[in-house]
């Protein structure tokens, strides 16, 4: 076993997930601790060399590099099957992937072919004993613990977006950058991706600095007006409590809480949320919390950082207009 | 068609959780019930059986308490129900879980379709159906909001999938994985009926023998992973500043003042 680390870089399009220079950023501090190499491995379908650029000047010292038309869009199969062999010649300490929809796939099918462990969404990694010590959040984060894989190697690990810090490129770092041939042929792999609907209109929940969110307050699918305005304001992502979804006012790819996404935003900022524990576990961990709401008795005051009691209808266009004000 | 859905219980999402100074995670008077993601997987089973006929088969591998998730999905209207257990299977992890689900799989031999839900809202790895699917060699469709065809004959599914940018559209043989995610379907309530014939239905228990699963890659002898600590996060002191100034303006502003001293905005 060598005691370098691989990251898998996710890339959509040729731009790279944040998750994954977080990732980046660990693996550097793990990889500096053992004396070993940071390891990217970059699939896609082509123009990735910018990318490659990319993570030596996050940390990386080697670069594998796929670049195939089997590779152009994600699809678990074949990138299981490059990364498994990636790692089998390279036989690494520890294997870092990105808790993202893509790499939460990739992870447990990995651990299948290696017969090793997997743990899902870490938001911390301390080195102890030669293991990698794992915090992740279990129960909705209601309960945490912490996870080791002792016997088995690689140890696989994802984690969560946001919780790790994104180190600062350094565009003058060497590293080398290795052409890699695909595992499958296209023929060899049984799924084919026909098409892709992007998803309408701003910033991707998972990984925006500051989200604006929606609850029962909002009272209907227009009132999620002024919520647009705000986080169009913030450059901010639009979240949305259960109430609302179920509602039918906002589709469910905008819902925050234990049945929708789990977010860590610099900036939440509820508005109309009560603060139901199934919401609160989605967003308990963003760093600073506002809420806006009409009842000053509403959970969600508990939980946050500031708060105006008041008629999100009245205060969220004066935030909105402030904010434009004193941020032009 | 022959569609698997896999399942376990959770305790309530409601549920304070606390856990001792032995690691015993407690859940308190709240009930155990079905995995919530797990009912979207039922319901969308449901639906295609309506649909093109078949079967539907409910699987769990867990202890005796998991006869309360089989029975939820029974009562939504599933066909059979399959309990595979060995005390042996504690402490797994995915990888030791999956390989008990694959065999299961397996021996059940004629699915066209196995189901899972996104993730167990319990450990929330999201992890055991892909790592089944790795298993089986069969394609994994996890996050699936919607099955856009379906051909039963041709053997072919395409789904819709949720990525963080979009949806992605898929096409792949059957037999297949498919993980599904809120937003496939509104799950049905468990009608009168439906509670009466779980209620009075057998839950067979198939043993390791039975599936053909080695003991020793099943619990925490296969499990790769451990977690010799569990604990209470740390709560956050205090509550909120509530900002009140004479005006909503005044309030706004200096709530704008906070963020910025905190330099979020």
């Amino acid at each position: 076993m060598s005691n370098d680390i691989f990251v898998w870089i996710e890339q959509f399009n040729g731009q790279a997930a944040s998750v994954s220079w977080e990732a980046v950023g660990m693996a550097r501090q793990l990889a500096d601790a053992m004396r070993g190499k940071v390891v990217a491995c970059l699939f896609g379908g082509e123009g990735l060399e910018p990318l490659a650029q990319e993570a030596i000047a996050y940390g990386a010292d080697v670069v594998q590099l796929a670049e195939d038309t089997t590779l152009a869009n994600f699809r678990v199969g074949p990138y299981t099957e490059l990364l498994a062999r990636l790692i089998r010649e390279g036989d690494p300490f520890a294997v870092l992937i990105g808790a993202t929809f893509r790499g939460r796939e990739l992870g447990p099918a990995l651990a299948v072919d290696l017969e090793t462990g997997c743990i899902a969404d870490c938001t911390e990694m301390t080195l102890e004993d030669g293991n990698i010590v794992a915090t992740r959040p279990i129960y909705a984060g209601k309960l945490m613990c912490k996870c080791v894989i002792p016997e088995h190697r690689p140890q696989i690990l994802t984690n969560r977006v946001r919780a790790f810090p994104r180190p600062e490129p350094d565009a003058t770092r060497n590293g080398e950058i290795v052409r890699v041939e695909p595992a499958l042929a296209e023929e060899e792999i049984a799924v084919k991706v026909t098409g892709f609907q992007a998803t309408e209109g701003g910033v991707s929940l998972a990984d925006a600095g500051v989200i604006v969110s929606g609850g029962r307050g909002v009272g209907g699918p227009e009132g999620f007006e002024p919520i647009h305005q705000l986080a169009e304001v913030l450059g901010a992502a639009v979240g949305a409590s259960r109430a609302a979804v179920d509602a039918g006012w906002i589709p469910y790819e905008h819902q925050v809480g234990q049945t929708g996404k789990t977010v860590s935003p610099d900036l939440y900022i509820a508005c109309g949320i009560s603060g139901a524990i199934q919401h609160q576990a989605g967003m308990r961990t963003s760093k600073v919390i506002v809420a806006i709401n009409k009842d000053p008795e509403a959970p969600i005051f508990k939980l946050a950082h500031y708060g105006i009691v008041g008629d999100l209808f009245k205060v969220v266009p004066v935030l909105t207009e402030s904010l434009k004000a004193r941020l032009a | 068609m022959h569609i698997v859905v896999c399942t376990k219980h959770t305790p309530d999402t409601e549920a304070k959780m606390s856990v001792d100074g032995a690691g015993n995670i407690s859940w308190g008077e709240s009930p155990l019930i079905i995995n919530p993601w797990d009912e979207y997987a039922v319901e969308e089973a449901l639906l295609l059986r309506e649909k093109y006929d078949g079967k539907v088969t409910v699987v769990s591998v867990g202890p005796e308490e998991a006869v309360e998730a089989l029975k939820h999905a029974i009562a939504m209207g599933c066909d059979e129900a399959i309990r595979v257990w060995d005390d042996a299977c504690q402490g797994a992890d995915t990888l030791a879980t999956s390989y008990v689900l694959a065999r299961t799989i397996e021996k059940i031999g004629d699915a066209d379709l196995i189901l899972f839900g996104k993730s167990a809202i319990d450990a929330q790895t999201w992890q055991t159906g892909a790592a089944v699917a790795r298993r089986l060699g069969m394609p994994a469709l996890m996050y699936t909001i919607k099955i856009a065809e379906l051909d039963p004959d041709g053997k072919t599914i395409t789904v819709e999938r949720l990525l963080e940018e979009g949806r992605q559209i898929v096409t792949a043989p059957l037999p297949a994985v498919v993980g599904t995610t809120k937003g496939i379907n509104e799950p049905r309530y468990t009608s009168f009926i439906g509670i009466r014939k779980a209620a009075k239905m057998a839950y067979p228990l198939w043993s390791l023998d039975e599936v053909g699963a080695e003991i020793e890659r099943v619990g925490a002898a296969g499990a790769a992973v451990r977690w010799p600590q569990v604990f209470m996060p740390p709560v956050r002191e205090g509550e909120a500043e509530i900002i009140a100034g004479e005006t909503i303006e005044e309030s706004v502003s200096l709530l704008i003042d906070r963020l910025m001293e905190e330099k979020v905005i």
